[in-house]
């Protein structure tokens, strides 16, 4: 398979479907792993990645989990590509730097996906569609027994897996929710959400850009401490965290529609409106428009429009997706005017 | 809108950070966001647990003294602790072994704990087990000796006694 192919497909994680999946986006478990006896990458000369690279690659290859997988290496794979794979968050931003020793490896419904050399020698990553955090864990922890009967993790008993951050240490797992809430946002609740979180040793950051001034109202809530509790524990209070701010905003999105109903359709409405009409038009804007869009489907406002089409769109709008759909580099203009073409085109303007 | 940093460029990048439930701004152009980044390590303001890791150090402790502590090198990869404090990251797992005085009260600010009670690799679990036991009777043995109750004490050292010996 080629990376081309999976632009006309979605990722699992895309489909829109899942618990809660009005809210939540995307569950995702994240585990760090490193081969005892060895640097961390950032420490380890030439040599040992070279070593590292092969022996993950070996053991990966044999696992019963990576049948039907993609290997990339790194220092094969074009700027654009791995900008690619980053949008579609096969790969972190920190995986495309300097990329001689680092590999990916990940599976065709995109749910898997492993990181060789990274920070850590390997970090394996289960994604989710919808709110299902205890599956993305439990997926991810089958994969790691699995690999450390082939490979000997570092691990320290009393400080657990040891990993080349200490704030990582412990289960060196990092479990996420990525939740989509205009209506706390609307309603300047979602500072209080963020001071509260932080208090449970936990964090939230806006997914596209920073802290509380998120573009397009999508949050990333994840855990914060991997050191003193166990990976249960860490999935449970991310679980019943996440559940009581989906409870807030559900219950804000109804007084919304209760009392502001026709401000509201308004917004929902003139953003139809101009991702329909535009022909030029940021990846910043397209965002936010998106975001009140999905909000519009979400409250039964929108109808001919399904999540599916919305979630796609945050991805294909990106702009590497748009270079590869294109065939060819675009200057960040030519990127605006493609962007407003397919989105334009995919809602049924003309 | 200008760069904090700089006062030069145009700032692009805008950050909010939150300490001590006061919201701090920050507006920055790439240039200079790009090394606040590599300051903050992309993480929750590590650089400020490892500030704060400096300030846990007595003040009056002589300077050659923790120049000579922040020299030492791991056996297995030669990183040294002036390196962590760099960086953010340590050089090899040996590290932990090598720098645990300087690491466990850092762990214990960023975690709030420095005793693993999650997953274990299964190779270890056997070992592992008998490790806890002993780490955990030992602890309650010194406990009841600074109590004066001698006759626990009596108690878990036997038991202690056992389990060494593999009963």
């Amino acid at each position: 398979m080629k990376l081309e192919d999976l632009l006309m497909r979605e990722s699992e994680w895309l489909k829109g479907i899942g618990p809660r999946s009005n809210i939540v986006i995307s569950s995702r478990a994240r585990i760090a792993r490193n081969i005892s006896g060895f640097p961390f990458f950032n420490w380890a000369k030439k040599a040992d990645k070279e070593k590292l690279l092969k022996l993950a690659e070996e053991a990966l290859l044999k696992s019963k989990f990576m049948k039907d997988t993609i290997f990339l290496k790194m220092k094969d794979t074009s700027e654009i590509d791995k900008q690619f794979l980053v949008e579609r968050h096969l790969i972190s931003p920190e995986h495309t730097a300097d990329a001689a020793y680092k590999a990916l490896i990940f599976d065709e419904k995109e749910i898997v996906s492993i990181m060789i050399n990274e920070e850590d020698h390997l970090r394996i990553q289960v994604l989710q569609s919808g709110f299902n955090i205890m599956e993305a864990w439990r997926v991810a922890d089958e994969i790691d027994s699995d690999l450390g009967t082939k490979l000997a993790f570092a691990f320290s008993p009393k400080w657990g897996y040891l990993t080349a951050c200490p704030t990582n240490t412990g289960t060196a797992l990092r479990a996420s929710v990525m939740l989509h809430l205009p209506a706390l946002v609307m309603t300047n609740q979602i500072g209080n959400v963020f001071s509260a979180i932080s208090k449970l040793g936990l964090t939230m950051r806006g997914f596209y850009g920073e802290g509380t001034e998120a573009i397009g109202n999508f949050f990333q809530v994840s855990n914060q401490v991997s050191l003193g509790r166990s990976e249960l524990d860490i999935v449970n209070q991310i679980t019943s965290i996440v559940n009581k701010i989906i409870m807030r905003e559900e219950s804000t999105r109804g007084i919304l529609l209760a009392k502001n109903k026709e401000e509201v359709t308004d917004k929902i409405w003139r953003s139809y409106g101009t991702l329909k009409s535009a022909r030029i038009i940021t990846s910043d804007e397209t965002i936010k428009l998106l975001s009140a869009i999905r909000l519009g489907i979400d409250l039964g406002i929108v109808k001919n429009i399904t999540r599916p089409l919305i979630n796609e769109l945050f991805i294909l709008t990106q702009p590497a997706h748009l270079q590869k759909l294109e065939g060819k580099v675009l200057t960040a203009t030519q990127r605006d005017y493609k962007r407003a073409d397919i989105v334009r085109k995919k809602i049924g303007g003309k | 809108m200008q760069c904090d940093v700089c006062k030069k460029q145009d700032a692009t990048v805008h950050l909010t950070e939150i300490v001590d439930d006061k919201v701090k701004k920050l507006h920055l152009c790439e240039n200079c966001a790009r090394e606040k980044s590599e300051e903050m390590e992309a993480h929750f303001g590590l650089a400020d647990l490892l500030s704060g890791l400096a300030d846990l150090a007595p003040t009056s402790v002589k300077e050659t003294e923790e120049t000579e502590k922040i020299s030492v090198k791991c056996p297995k990869c030669g990183f040294t602790f002036r390196d962590f404090r760099k960086i953010g990251r340590l050089g090899c797992p040996a590290c932990y072994d090598t720098f645990k005085e300087n690491l466990s009260p850092l762990l214990k600010k960023i975690h709030g704990s420095e005793r693993h009670v999650g997953k274990i690799p299964s190779k270890e679990e056997v070992k592992r087990d008998t490790k806890t036991i002993l780490a955990n009777l030992k602890e309650r043995l010194i406990e009841a000796i600074k109590l004066e109750e001698f006759e626990e004490a009596a108690r878990l050292r036997d038991q202690i006694g056992e389990v060494e010996r593999g009963k």
